[in-house]
């Protein structure tokens, strides 16, 4: 079968001045479609450079990206972002902010009110058409990820990519949020690229883990199934062998083989 | 029928002895409640200018009453000018007209001036902003341009385009462009990676980008430098007006020294303050309206 999302041989070397850092070396990663894929590693091994890499952000040194085999090097509406600061435009309202993307990508194929009802579709699908002439700054930080999901999701991306999408929430609201958005693969059936650093999460939500060994030339150390079956309940798993299982593989090789260095 | 009597019923309600606020309206007491604090607000922001005026005026008055003093004292002024101040309107031909004509000859050379700054120096500010060799090449050039003093450039734009009113506006424009630009440049170089981002999924145009994103992201700076720019082209205007002549505000100046007409100089300069005071508060109520909900992230 052929691969989804394909990185092929990545490399990425950062260069100021006479000083190189190699950042990523060697990633080769294949995602099957509507997979739930996260990558976990300490903080500065280079997966956000990665997904920016993913979604043609930044430019690869060596290597790239192939989607449905044709390669990818310039950021598209078919690999929509959720950033980890939501990155709404606080001078749109919610509703604005999820057109800006429609009317972009639906321009052609749908008329003005199509485009209206998928704006609010999307808006439903976070539950949060409620809230639709709000702005950003009146409404809570997880509203605004909510609605930076729905913006994401409006685009009808082929990979959706998430960066530390729930970093900047409570463990509460997180809580809730990682249950929508799980609602929704379940529902949608999206490929998902997660960046996360939080080992409850990425087993939760992932069909694969993939974990980061620690910078300069971070590689791929090791990709960990979950065989867990879906939809998953956030209460049950807590006492679930396997669920735990996972949970020990992930920390084992963060906490023991790859631990974090402070001076490197 | 029922109508008149509830309405009489509300009047008699009332006491006599009711603040005058209450008794203009007699619908609800919450309601009136509420003018009234507005009213106090008022109040808190009126009346200590109010007074300091007074004071001032009475100072002047005594100051300058004495025999032998070079300038007049307020009680003069008003008497020397009650035409000037009663007929704004009037328009004997020449330039003897009224102070109506004056100043809106004044703003108009300001609007055409300003108008074009405006457009000039937010399309610069752009360019500047968002390219590093524009930058490079255009900046030190901008740094130095800045510091010439407004009426400097008076002889060289008489000299270009040899006559008042183009010259006039030419040095309005000369003067509020700088800092139109500058604090765009500044703006659109502060505009987050993040909204640049958005912008790349999205795949805007450079049109959308520009209209979309920059603007209204750079919006904040680029109303300092407009604010900054009406007061200069206010404060150019009037010098340039001495020296060019013919119907405005800083000619009526001019001329009205040259008659040894002191007060009607006091009456202009009050009338330049205000309605320079006028114009930043309108670009600052512009700001305020545009800007909604951009300065907040």
């Amino acid at each position: 079968m052929q691969a989804y999302l394909k990185l092929d041989h990545i490399d990425k070397t950062f260069t100021r001045g006479n000083a190189t850092t190699e950042v990523l070396k060697e990633i080769n990663l294949t995602i099957d479609k509507g997979e739930y894929v996260s990558i976990i590693g300490h903080s500065g091994c280079g997966k956000s450079t990665l997904l920016n890499i993913v979604a043609g952000l930044t430019g690869a040194t060596h290597g790239g990206v192939l989607l449905e085999n044709r390669e990818v090097n310039s950021p598209g509406p078919d690999r929509a972002v959720v950033f980890q600061n939501h990155s709404l435009l606080p001078w749109l309202t919610v509703y604005e902010n999820v057109k800006l993307g429609v009317d972009k990508v639906f321009s052609k194929t749908k008329t003005r009110a199509e485009r209206h009802a998928w704006v609010m579709h999307n808006l439903n699908l976070v539950q949060m058409a409620h809230a639709k002439d709000k702005r950003p700054n009146e409404i809570s930080g997880g509203m605004k990820q909510r609605v930076g999901i729905a913006r994401a999701l409006a685009m009808e991306p082929k990979v959706l990519l998430l960066d530390e999408p729930f970093g900047a929430l409570d463990a509460l609201t997180r809580a809730h949020l990682q249950d929508s958005v799980m609602a929704l693969h379940q529902k949608l059936g999206n490929t998902i690229l997660m960046i996360t650093h939080d080992v409850d999460e990425a087993v939760l939500l992932s069909d694969r883990i993939v974990m980061m060994t620690n910078g300069p030339s971070a590689r791929i150390g090791e990709v960990l199934e979950v065989p867990l079956a879906r939809p998953r309940k956030r209460l049950e798993l807590a006492t679930n062998a396997g669920y735990l299982k996972c949970r020990q593989r992930v920390l084992e090789f963060l906490y023991e083989r790859h631990r974090f260095v402070e001076a490197a | 029928m029922s109508m008149p009597a509830v309405k009489t019923d509300v009047a008699t309600a009332l006491p006599v002895a009711a603040a005058p606020v209450v008794t203009m309206t007699p619908k609800r007491a919450p309601q009136s409640e509420k003018y009234v604090k507005m009213a106090k607000e008022a109040a808190v922001r009126v009346v200590p200018p109010l007074i300091v005026v007074v004071l001032l005026l009475v100072v002047w008055e005594l100051i300058c009453r004495r025999a032998g003093s070079t300038l007049p004292p307020p009680s003069r002024v008003f008497s020397d000018t009650k035409e000037l101040i009663f007929d704004p309107f009037f328009d004997n031909g020449g330039i003897d007209k009224g102070l109506f004509w004056h100043l809106s000859a004044s703003l108009q050379r300001v609007a055409y001036g300003y108008s074009i700054a405006a457009v000039v120096g937010v399309a610069l500010g752009t360019l500047v902003g968002q390219s590093v060799w524009a930058m490079r090449g255009l900046d030190p050039l901008f740094q130095v341009l800045r510091t010439i003093p407004p009426l400097a450039w008076l002889p060289l734009s008489l000299a270009a385009f040899r006559d008042g009113q183009p010259s006039a506006i030419f040095v309005i424009f000369i003067t509020s462009v700088w800092p139109i630009i500058i604090n765009t440049a500044v703006g659109i170089r502060n505009i987050p990676q993040d909204y640049r981002n958005v912008a790349a999924v999205v795949q805007l145009n450079p049109l959308e980008f520009f209209t979309k994103i920059m603007i209204p992201a750079a919006a904040p700076y680029i109303f300092t430098g407009l604010r900054i720019g009406i007061g200069l082209s206010w404060l150019a205007i009037v010098a340039a007006e001495m020296l060019i002549g013919g119907v405005g505000i800083g000619f009526f100046i001019w001329d009205a020294w040259n008659s040894s007409h002191i007060s009607e100089i006091i009456l202009a300069l009050f009338y330049v303050g205000i309605i320079g005071f006028v114009l930043d508060r309108l670009i600052a109520g512009l700001a305020k309206f545009v800007t909604r909900g951009t300065a907040v992230n």
